[in-house]
């Protein structure tokens, strides 16, 4: 089922600040959709719109090209996770599962027999076959986010929407729970939008990221777009450990604030003026400083370990200290000089956060 | 056992400074403001021979007092439930203006002196009373009768549904009525499946304690009550009057009748309430 939004704009009760300005969105049927952004930027707002739990002040939605309005509309199409899970406390995990099934009017409600038999179905979906039974107050986080899971998808629709579903769990618990819930996605045909603040989790799970700031939808790309091709300041910083140089541009030429970096060209047709330029410190070259560079007051750099296939060094410069990696290849690895410059020539160039180059 | 018991007297291995002395000084203090005065009013009606007792188990005026306590206490406890349930929602949900009164004056049947709000429900409620005259026109007698103590009972215990259930529906998360709104539950069926099961113990809590204040309760109600024995004498009346004929073993046989249904009625309503709150026990 493809989810659509249009011109969706929503103001804050209460005041004239807007929590959504004109956002679109359009998610086709089986695509897995990750909203990201930093706190604030209305991915909730957003995800509870398209639920329909909050009131918008203008804009449309439309589910398989068909206009939706009401609760009524969007009941059995919308499967919703909340992030501290919602299950009802006084009812069993079978009873919270099939709580969907058991509302509906006397006249579409499935038998007492029908409704057991998908609940087990789902349970064992859920990979959790014998806590039918059990109360909420007993299960496990994760046991508590799969009944939580199985209860939004058990009349069977067709899109999942996941609120920060993942935030309360440990470390290892999210890893196994996402990829499983990947696998889910593609084996059900669902459409899913996830709101998270965990860039790895966007990676790993979605097809497709959308990044939120300030009510607006700023990138909405594939991850490795997203990473070669940050659009703004904030997407260069969510995708991954960034360091920033401040710096003017000044003929074609970026001039870095500190002592210890080297300057480098710019493409042409650029305003001169302060500049900011963002590196992944992977990215980061340190050239032993030689005659020329003599003016420019080289930085002792200090080994700082190795992890994840990685050398980490630390380079001390006149005001802070920032890290730099290189790929270990084990007694290969680049040896840095123990005092030199900084190379930082593949940074992207970014002005008011925004990306010019 | 026995090493249980001395571990307990000695303090086990409590980190709590002063544990021998708190011991002592809560066994000291239950054991004079509550054990003692049970044991002397179990003793008390057999100090006169077993006559007494067995004379007053004849009395059909008694039972037909314990009968009006009772069967008041509980009916003013009932009609409390979803009365209490609603003031307990306004004050959680409801921001409406002025809740911060209302949420004070919820408690002020615990605070008023029994005896003024009995003299003012029988006035109110009375044949010249501003509700009284219009409801004796329609023919309805609420004043010197049986409805009258249930509406006294109601009056006093209120503050006891409100002040349980309120706690609980505010610790309530408000995502689990968005929850089952989402999943296709059509309002009533929020109201009922998710708001109200949930408050299921807090309620038999509330009507256990509006129960339990209401077979106690003497000021407010004997004023409006009428007081006819066999019709409308509350059993704390019947105690009273034993008392002024200084029969005394007789007084002190109906409060301990009195006090074994009391105790009686709290411990189903105790049964009930652990029968409601089995999801509550978290692992």
């Amino acid at each position: 089922m493809s989810v659509t939004v249009q011109k969706l704009v929503r103001t804050a009760p209460g005041s004239d600040r807007q929590l959504l300005k004109s956002v679109s969105l359009d998610v086709p049927t089986g695509h897995f959709v990750a909203l990201v952004g930093p706190s604030g930027a209305g991915k909730t707002t957003l995800l509870r719109a398209i639920a329909g739990l909050d009131v918008c002040d203008s804009g449309t939605l439309l589910l398989d090209g068909q206009k939706v309005e009401t609760m009524q509309d969007r009941a059995r199409k919308i499967g919703f996770v909340f992030q501290n899970y919602a299950l009802f406390p006084h009812m069993t995990v079978a009873r919270n599962i099939s709580f969907g099934l058991d509302v509906q009017p006397r006249g579409s409600r499935l038998s007492r027999q029908d409704r057991a038999a998908r609940v087990q179905e789902l349970l064992d979906l859920m990979q959790l076959p014998d806590m039918g039974a059990a109360y909420p107050a007993r299960l496990s986080g994760g046991q508590r986010q799969r009944v939580a899971l199985a209860r939004a998808l058990a009349s069977g629709p067709g899109v999942l929407l996941l609120d920060e579903p993942f935030g309360a769990l440990d470390p290892i618990v999210r890893r196994t729970i996402r990829s499983w819930l990947r696998s889910l996605h593609d084996r059900l045909g669902l459409t899913t939008i996830l709101v998270t603040h965990d860039q790895e989790e966007a990676l790993e799970v979605a097809d497709r990221i959308v990044v939120m700031q300030q009510g607006l939808i700023v990138q909405d790309a594939a991850p490795d777009i997203l990473d070669q091709s940050p659009e703004t300041a904030f997407v260069m910083e969510f995708m991954g450990e960034a360091i920033t140089f401040r710096g003017t541009l000044n003929n074609g030429q970026f001039v870095p604030d500190e002592g210890g970096v080297l300057p480098f060209p710019v493409a042409a047709h650029l305003e001169s003026g302060p500049i900011d330029a963002m590196i992944r410190p992977f990215e980061i070259g340190i050239v032993s400083a030689g005659n020329a560079e003599k003016m420019l007051s080289p930085v002792s750099v200090v080994s700082h370990g190795a992890r994840n296939g990685y050398r980490h060094y630390l380079a001390r410069l006149t005001d802070r200290t920032i890290s730099v990696s290189a790929p270990d290849w084990g007694n290969d690895s680049i040896n840095f000089a123990e005092a030199g410059v900084l190379d930082i020539s593949r940074a992207r160039l970014f002005k008011n956060g925004l990306r010019v180059v | 056992m026995q090493r249980a018991f001395s571990s307990f007297v000695r303090g086990g291995n409590s980190a709590l400074p002063g544990y021998k002395l708190s011991l002592a000084a809560t066994l000291l203090w239950t054991g004079f403001f509550i054990i003692l005065p049970l044991i002397a009013l179990t003793l008390r009606p057999w100090q006169d021979g077993i006559g007494a007792v067995v004379n007053e188990l004849h009395d059909t005026r008694m039972f037909a007092a314990l009968w009006t306590s009772f069967s008041s206490a509980a009916l003013a406890a009932l009609f409390n439930i979803p009365l209490g349930m609603l003031l307990a929602w306004a004050l959680v949900r409801g921001n409406l203006p002025g809740s911060g009164l209302a949420n004070a004056l919820v408690d002020l049947p615990l605070a008023l002196p029994t005896a003024v709000s009995g003299i003012t429900l029988a006035t109110l409620y009375g044949p010249q009373g501003w509700l009284g005259a219009p409801l004796a026109k329609l023919g309805i007698v609420v004043a010197y009768s049986k409805p009258g103590i249930v509406i006294a009972l109601m009056f006093v215990g209120l503050p006891f549904v409100v002040r349980t259930v309120e706690p609980v529906l505010k610790n309530l998360p408000r995502d689990l009525e968005e929850a089952a709104a989402l999943l296709g539950a059509r309002p009533w069926q929020i109201i009922t499946r998710v708001v109200i099961a949930p408050l299921v113990p807090a309620l038999i809590t509330g009507f256990g304690l509006a129960f339990a204040r209401g077979v106690g309760e003497y000021g407010s109600v004997i004023f409006i009550a009428g007081n006819q024995p066999f019709h409308s004498e509350i059993a704390p009346l019947l105690v009273v009057v034993r008392l002024q004929e200084f029969d005394y073993s007789g007084a002190t046989a109906i409060a301990l009748i009195l006090l074994l249904t009391s105790l009686l009625a709290l411990a189903l309503v105790g049964l009930a309430r652990r029968k409601f709150s089995v999801w509550g026990d978290g692992a």
